[in-house]
């Protein structure tokens, strides 16, 4: 192998400037030679590149040589390149006829300008975004109403998988973070009730945030993450597979297939899934109360009965489908947005999970100001 | 079975250089055994073509000559590396020298197409980064892609572009031997026969190697020096194609002598 390291000669004779390649000009010597090929200058005059020592030469080669000549006869020199073996000036030739005429361009600038470009971007692009998530809200609840209106049309084994997978598989999770949930409120509402001697309080502070809100809120959160992740990585996967492409040229409507099991599985099992957590909410706060503040397991059902109202469950329980609704119009609205590359559903699943939590808990404070309004 | 033995057409003996040099590769998966003994000779400067059945492992050659694909048994030698004996550093040096263009392109789905073709720059030169752009930029302008494609994600290209851009990045290192798996498949006839001359002109103007899998007889008429048939667990016969309907193998006589393989033979004639 003649692989011997390339190397760069000028000889400048008066008005001539012979410029000596010798060794092998290949693309992996090529990071010693970027700095003497730059250093190449001729202001004027002619310019000889001699390449009758070159023992090889490949596209990278041809290139530094190609660009040589460029840069000089851009400068105003006249450059001839001489000396090659005939297979070396038939590659130049090829490289230089493939080679872009532009430069390639940096990444544009970041100037102000293209600053506020990008956030007038962003803005209409958020703005396009909501009016298609609310007009696909749209086309759900319409398919939603009009398979309820024909139940026996309805994909029940596709809609009893997806409420076996989004609330039956999820209760062990559910069940123990509301157990927590309650463990933690107990224990640190002891500690502060503790200081006005006001410890049987604790019941009423467990049961009213458990009920009301952490109850419900935190399901959805759980169920967003899990659930709704799933709905959009398995609905985005197959857009990119084109079966939803197919499936419409086959007559089938994928709002129908895909959307409507799943959303009707969420406001199904959701509710469920919130009566479990508070149940488990209210079980380790009745715990954490007797072992820490020794509160009764009778006693905090006594009170729980005569103090807390129903309404705070009714409260709660009454948002579970609005945030079902959301979860899976947001989760599979994310899926259709997929384009054609695997990059896309990984960005749809994460952007999916971190709407439909931020909407669920903006929609519970709506809830909440509502509730606060009627004086319930 | 006769086995022709023949030089690439036009080059003298002595400048013949097996550049891949397979000996007595086993490969197996469970019981079923793909390959058995089967020796191949890839001779410097020609284009190889493979054919053969559904079946018969061609896919599985290239993968064990690329190191995707460890055989049972058997030697390697690629630009005179053993590469399944070599030291992990010498199996690097000589994977530089050889690029691969996998049948759907296999392009970095989150890269642009240019930062495809610098990615193995990147890895292996110390270049400057604006050199680098240039050279990435050059070898997707050397594979007929117009320069706005630089810019391009691989999901925004047709399938003959992306096919096309795998090409480049595979050339992006100046390698020796090129492989390309299935380079024609799924592209229309027009976008196939403009692929092939492509590879013939990029083959003569860098005087790479090509390792080519193919099912397109069109190319094995147009571009290919040699053709190796795997039938049998082995390389049936090699030689050039007017060679192959001489052939005395059932298979061999179907591929090369049916309606297909003669219209491509006219059309090849013809151009």
């Amino acid at each position: 192998m003649t692989n011997k390291r390339p190397n760069l000669h000028v000889e400048a004779t008066g008005n001539e400037t012979v410029v000596r390649l010798t060794g092998a000009l290949l693309t992996e010597h090529l990071a010693e030679m970027e700095r003497p090929f730059a250093q190449v200058s001729a202001n004027a005059g002619t310019v000889r590149v001699d390449l009758s020592d070159l023992t090889a030469m490949d596209t990278g080669g041809a290139w530094m040589v190609t660009h040589l000549r460029d840069r000089l006869s851009r400068a105003g020199a006249e450059v001839a390149i001489d000396g090659g073996a005939q297979d070396q000036l038939a590659l130049i030739r090829t490289v230089s006829a493939a080679a872009p005429d532009e430069e390639v361009q940096d990444a544009a600038a970041h100037s102000a300008w293209a600053w506020l470009e990008e956030w007038g971007k962003s803005l209409v692009g958020g703005y396009h975004n909501a009016l298609s998530l609310i007009s696909f809200l749209g086309q759900t609840l319409a398919a939603l109403t009009r398979e309820l209106s024909r139940p026996h049309k309805l994909r029940w084994a596709s809609l009893v998988t997806h409420m076996q997978d989004t609330g039956f598989n999820a209760v062990p999770i559910i069940g123990l973070m509301g157990f927590l949930i309650g463990v933690v409120l107990a224990f640190q509402g002891a500690t502060q009730l503790q200081r006005f001697g006001a410890e049987v309080f604790v019941v009423e502070l467990i049961s009213i945030s458990v009920l009301r809100e952490l109850g419900i809120l935190l399901t959805a959160i759980i169920v967003a993450g899990r659930s709704g992740s799933a709905f959009t990585a398995s609905v985005g996967s197959m857009k990119v597979q084109q079966e939803i492409d197919a499936m419409q040229t086959l007559g089938l409507d994928p709002v129908r297939v895909l959307v409507v099991p799943r959303v009707l599985a969420l406001l199904i099992m959701l509710p469920l899934l919130g009566f479990v957590a508070n149940l488990f909410g209210l079980f380790g706060g009745a715990l954490m109360s007797w072992i820490n503040l020794g509160v009764s397991p009778g006693m905090f059902v006594t009170r729980l009965y005569e103090n807390t109202d129903v309404s705070h469950l009714l409260v709660g329980m009454v948002k579970a489908p609005f945030f079902a609704l959301v979860i899976g119009v947001v989760a599979c609205w994310q899926a259709f947005q997929v384009k054609s590359s695997s990059t896309s559903v990984g960005q749809r699943t994460t952007s999916s999970v971190v709407q439909s939590i931020f909407l669920v808990i903006a929609l519970d404070a709506l809830f909440s100001i509502f509730f606060a309004e009627l004086g319930i | 079975m006769n086995v022709v033995e023949t030089q690439p057409a036009g080059a003298v003996k002595e400048e013949c250089e097996a550049v891949i040099k397979v000996r007595g590769l086993r490969n197996q998966f469970g019981k079923q055994v793909v390959h058995d003994n089967l020796d191949l000779d890839v001779w410097r400067g020609e284009v190889l073509g493979i054919v053969g059945g559904s079946g018969t492992g061609k896919s599985v050659l290239l993968r064990t000559i690329v190191g995707l694909n460890r055989p049972a048994a058997g030697r390697i030698e690629v630009l005179g590396t053993d590469v399944l004996h070599a030291p992990e550093a010498e199996r690097r040096k000589v994977e530089t020298r050889w690029g691969v263009a996998f049948q759907d392109g296999a392009l970095f789905s989150s890269l642009t197409v240019l930062q495809n073709v610098m990615a193995p720059m990147r890895e292996h030169l110390k270049l400057s980064q604006n050199l680098m752009k240039d050279l990435g930029a050059l070898k997707i302008g050397l594979v007929g892609l117009p320069h706005f494609a630089c810019e391009k994600l691989p999901s925004e290209l047709s399938g003959g572009m992306r096919k096309r851009a795998a090409l480049a990045r595979a050339l992006a290192l100046d390698p020796q031997i090129v492989f390309l798996d299935e380079p024609t498949a799924g592209l229309d006839p027009i976008g196939a026969a403009a692929y092939d001359d492509l590879i013939g002109e990029l083959q003569r103007a860098l005087g790479i190697t090509v390792f080519m899998v193919t099912h397109d007889l069109d190319s094995l008429y147009a571009i290919c020096d040699r053709i190796a048939v795997l039938a049998e667990k082995r390389v049936l016969v090699e030689g050039p194609i007017e060679t192959m309907t001489d052939v005395d193998h059932p298979w061999v006589q179907e591929y090369f002598t049916g309606p297909r393989a003669r219209a491509a033979q006219v059309k090849g004639s013809r151009s």
